[in-house]
């Protein structure tokens, strides 16, 4: 059968079998691999997308029944060149680790700030909670997204300081190694 | 106009205000990611590239009757169907384990867990390819099966490895590690002792990207290219050398991006050697991407002890022994992962924190109808059960001698003067300072207030506990003399080659699997060398363009790889000062180091950047005697010893005294992994271990029925945590430097997923004391919680 949809702004048109799914449709036709597929009963939700602005699941949606509708992909969650906020937060409060949940974490989190521009941290819990994260324990994907909500317009230049270990704590540590060793590290 | 923001990572990038080493700094591997950029294996596309698809026993035990694979073969777009008599005659139907024993790669004889491996079909696309599975017909003569282990020794329990000859049980191994004699001598004169059996339930590390493969056989030179989920790409390619006969030259295994490993990763599967064939039979190139199910099904579990552990004491309080007797299920296959001579990985590090005067365990593995595993999920080699084990015993003592559980450990903790302390077991722990991070927790936590909060709650009928836990791990495996995987010693190898401008790449033979190895390793080159951390590229995973070694699990990267770098960058270093010297018409022993810099003794405006010597050592300087030019260097390391962070857990729970259901109300974490090489990354290790630890303490359980049917085979099933079950963490830190370790760093990457489930545990059975609740197994789910509320509490089958 043949379907149209737009996909990140980009109008595509496919011949596909009725039964391929969205996310297989996404990932394997299209070649946007950015939207993962993490289990089989739709449990995990990296592979979320967003059909017309909702999230869903693309591996529970039948890449026919997207016919007509506007897809958005973490491909396209960067505008014009410019990261969306709710990326730059990830990376500023290192909402990610293996990066398998990111993106549908990222689009999700687009979603709830669409509607709800400063959602509490519960609020955002509840959004992201049909999704799954193996590495960071959600608090930083927490941070993420308030991150994102208190900077809207995003930053042209990260102005995140950069909170490196002090000479001071460097010079102690390396005196404890070198009275346990005798040896001197560090310079 | 916008401003493209191409690299938000280190910010301070293009002024002199660069970050040159440790300290918080934001992912290099986080750009990519963000924007859906990453690699992983399944993103992988080759030309005329198949697809294979596994299929698999739906019975746990039973003789292979035969297969028809003619329906399957006819079905449209199926390339080839390969059974275990394909394999046999390339001498392919068995492979080696971990554990120097067998697996089947494809039935031959009998199926011996559910979801094991009968055929594998290779189709156009995955579709066709799931769709064949269907079409093949299989008779089974289906057997009894030893599902529970605690009769997998019973004189007439079946025998699941029968085609092992002579074999007659099920019996795997018996292990020892302390004095029998003399643990026992002290049970016998000890006023207390506390006697209690402990179940740690099988589970599985699931990561969210399932295990998978691209193998791409090219049949004129015989070459073998492998992009695999691989945490240890090196060993996998020697594995496969000798598994496959292809000889190693000639194999190049790409780990690429991983969606998370928590060792699932770690060893070789059947779907990697079923791709591999696929592709040899094909002549193209072979995708095998498992599903969620088959996933916790067939590869890696973890877990599965059943521990009687017994502890005595004095009526003061002071712990004098522990001893344990362990049950060890290891499913069908002993593919558990550890090094060869510890068939119970460290188990023997469940001394714990604690100045014992004896110590003992025996171990026992026995196989059962299920899947192969047991050395899985952040365990540090089974650190995980003995931290569990000695924490709940010493939670028990506590309750018996009616002491707080935080004065008792206090009373008891090795002190920081001992160390490095030698302890019953024969592990020498090499630095510790348990009494300041305990103290540190219990201040954080607000204990005494959360005590007298408890007590007031206590008197409404109100169920709260308050868990502690102090573990040290042990992590870095490990000593090439004592420690090895299937005969390869434990070392890691790192190269570091400096650019003529000045930039760097450092090539590791670890594997990152979300653990941020592309930003921590710059760092550790920063640090030394002095060049900003995003001039540094991090290469990993590919083993034609890094050092053997050995990978990553155990928490073994920071401590074995991350000396390896530190080491290599030093011999940069010391390179870099006699091509400066000879730049500067100087003597070498004249310069002094500042970093990113050689200077003249007494005099620093003359001196040598790190990038003007590189350019020099690339140039036309003339070089010192013994000097080659370039400036690179690389180092094998092999550690004199592992390390041991620790760390002071305390977890505050309310427990629904209605439904049994536990909620995580609070949990306070103080790590100490020595040197800290980017406390945001650590941070962000320890949240996501603590997130384990709710896992495995409330929800997660690998469950079989008697026919042995997998009753944890999906995410409908097996729970995983999400943000609604997991509190918002509270971490806090002691920096106590491994003394051996090259930049005193230690691992710490399992140390919460070790460290957490007995503080959510003890909790649970603080709270539920009241009601004479003494102990209740994982995993504390509503069900669970209420049945021993009811005086019925029951270890999980």
């Amino acid at each position: 059968m043949q379907i149209s949809m737009t996909v990140n702004g980009s109008d595509v048109t496919s011949e596909i079998e009725p039964r391929v799914l969205l996310v297989h449709y996404i990932r394997d036709v299209l070649r946007l691999t950015g939207t993962h597929w993490g289990c089989d009963t739709s449990n995990c939700g990296t592979c979320v997308v967003l059909m017309d602005g909702q999230p869903v699941k693309s591996c529970t949606v039948l890449a026919a029944m997207a016919d007509g509708r506007a897809i958005t992909t973490v491909e396209g969650l960067a505008t014009g060149g410019t990261l969306d906020p709710v990326q730059q937060g990830f990376m500023q409060e290192h909402g990610l680790q293996c990066g398998f949940c990111t993106p549908g974490m990222m689009l999700t989190s687009r979603a709830l700030l669409d509607v709800n521009p400063h959602p509490t941290d519960t609020e955002i819990r509840e959004a992201i909670s049909g999704q799954m994260c193996r590495c960071t324990g959600y608090a930083t994907i927490v941070r993420s997204v308030q991150w994102a909500a208190d900077h809207p317009q995003g930053i042209h230049e990260a102005d995140e300081t950069v909170e490196m270990a002090t000479t001071d704590e460097m010079d102690q540590i390396h005196a404890r190694i070198a009275d346990a060793t005798g040896e001197e590290v560090g310079a | 106009m916008t401003i493209t923001v191409d690299h938000p990572a280190n910010p301070a990038a293009g002024d002199a205000d660069r970050p040159m080493g440790y300290g918080r700094i934001q992912r290099k591997e986080d750009p990519r990611f963000v924007r859906g950029k990453g690699h992983y294996v399944d993103d992988i596309v080759l030309p005329g590239m198949l697809h294979g698809a596994i299929l698999r026993s739906p019975v746990a035990h039973a003789r292979l009757v035969s297969i028809d694979t003619a329906a399957a073969l006819a079905h449209p777009g199926v390339v080839a169907v390969i059974t275990g008599q394909d394999l046999l005659g390339l001498n392919l139907a068995w492979a080696p384990t971990l554990s120097a024993d067998v697996q089947a790669v494809l039935v031959t004889d009998k199926v011996r867990f559910q979801g094991q491996e009968v055929a594998f079909v290779v189709a156009e696309d995955r579709y066709a390819a799931r769709d064949a599975l269907e079409l093949i017909e299989v008779e089974y003569d289906v057997l009894p099966a030893v599902v529970d282990a605690r009769r997998a020794l019973d004189p007439d329990a079946p025998v699941v490895r029968d085609e092992i000859e002579g074999r007659t049980d099920n019996h795997i191994f018996d292990w020892e590690a302390g004095d029998a004699v003399e643990t026992d001598a002290i049970f016998a004169s000890a006023d207390v002792i506390v006697s209690q059996e402990l179940v740690y339930p099988r589970s599985h590390p699931a990561p969210m990207e399932t295990c998978g493969a691209v193998a791409d056989f090219e049949p004129i030179d015989g070459t073998l290219t492998l992009y695999e989920t691989s945490q240890a790409p090196h060993a996998h390619r020697t594995l496969f050398a000798i598994v496959a006969g292809i000889p190693e030259h000639k194999i190049r295994i790409v780990s690429p991006d991983i969606g998370g490993g928590f060792g699932n990763k770690v060893g070789i599967y059947p779907g990697y050697v079923l791709a591999v064939v696929g592709s040899i039979v094909t002549g193209k190139p072979v995708k095998w991407v498992e599903d969620r199910s088959e996933n916790l099904m067939s590869t890696s579990f973890a877990r599965d002890y059943i521990m009687q552990g017994e502890i005595a004491a004095t009526k003061e309080g002071k712990i004098l022994a522990v001893r344990t007797n362990v049950l060890a299920d290891h499913g069908a296959f002993n593919a558990t992962a550890q090094p060869t001579k510890y068939p119970a990985g460290f188990f023997h590090i469940f001394t714990g924190s604690y100045d014992l005067q004896a110590a003992h365990c025996t171990v026992t593995g026995v196989y059962t109808n299920k899947a192969p595993g047991g050395v899985a999920y952040a365990c540090s080699f089974r650190v995980t059960e003995a931290v569990y084990l000695v924490e709940r015993l010493v939670d028990t003592l506590a309750h018996q001698l009616e002491m707080d559980p935080a004065e008792l450990r206090l009373k008891n903790f090795i002190k920081p003067e001992q160390f490095p302390y030698l302890n019953k077991t024969g592990w020498e722990y090499d630095s510790g300072d348990y009494e300041r991070a305990m103290r540190l927790s219990m201040e954080i936590a607000g204990y005494d207030e959360l005590r007298r909060e408890q007590k007031e709650k206590r008197e409404r009928g109100e169920l709260m506990g308050i868990g502690i836990s102090f573990f040290t791990e042990t992590v870095g495996a490990g000593p090439r003399k004592h420690m090895d995987i299937v005969g390869l010693g434990m070392a890691d190898g790192a190269e570091l080659r400096i650019h003529p401008t000045g930039k760097a790449v450092v090539r590791i033979s670890v594997q990152s699997q979300g653990q941020g190895h592309e930003t921590t390793f710059a760092q550790i080159v920063a640090e030394e060398i002095g060049i900003p951390p995003e001039d540094i590229d991090v290469v990993h995973g590919d083993t034609d363009q890094t050092p053997f070694g050995l990978g990553t699990y155990g928490s073994r990267s920071t401590p074995v790889s991350g000396g390896a770098v530190a080491l290599v960058a030093r011999k940069v270093r010391e390179k870099a000062k006699f091509i400066a010297a000879a730049m500067l018409e100087t003597r070498p022993e004249d310069l002094e180091w500042e970093k990113g810099r050689w200077f003249v003794k007494g005099d620093p405006s003359v001196g040598k950047t790190i990038a003007e010597i590189a350019m020099g050592a690339h140039g036309t300087v003339t070089l010192p005697e013994g000097i080659d030019g370039n400036l690179d260097a690389e180092v094998t390391y092999d550690p004199p010893n592992l390390t041991f962070p620790f760390g002071a857990y305390i977890c505050v729970v309310d427990v629904d005294p209605g439904t049994g259901h536990v909620t995580v109300r609070r949990f306070i974490a103080v790590d100490d992994c020595g040197t800290r090489i980017n406390p945001m990354i650590i941070e962000g290790q320890v949240h996501g271990g603590l997130t384990d630890g709710v896992g495995m303490a409330l929800m997660q359980i690998i469950e079989f029925d008697e026919a042995g049917n997998n009753l944890g085979g999906s995410f409908m099933d097996y729970l995983i945590p999400t943000a609604m079950e997991v509190p918002n963490w509270e971490t806090g830190f002691t920096v106590t430097p491994s003394p051996h370790h090259p930049i005193g760093a230690k691992g710490i990457g399992e140390s919460a997923t070790v460290g957490s489930p007995p503080a959510i545990v003890n909790a649970i059975v603080d709270a539920l004391s009241p009601l004479g609740v003494t102990h209740i197994d994982m995993p504390c789910t509503p069900a669970r919680v209420w049945e021993a509320m009811q005086g019925r509490a029951r270890p999980p089958v």
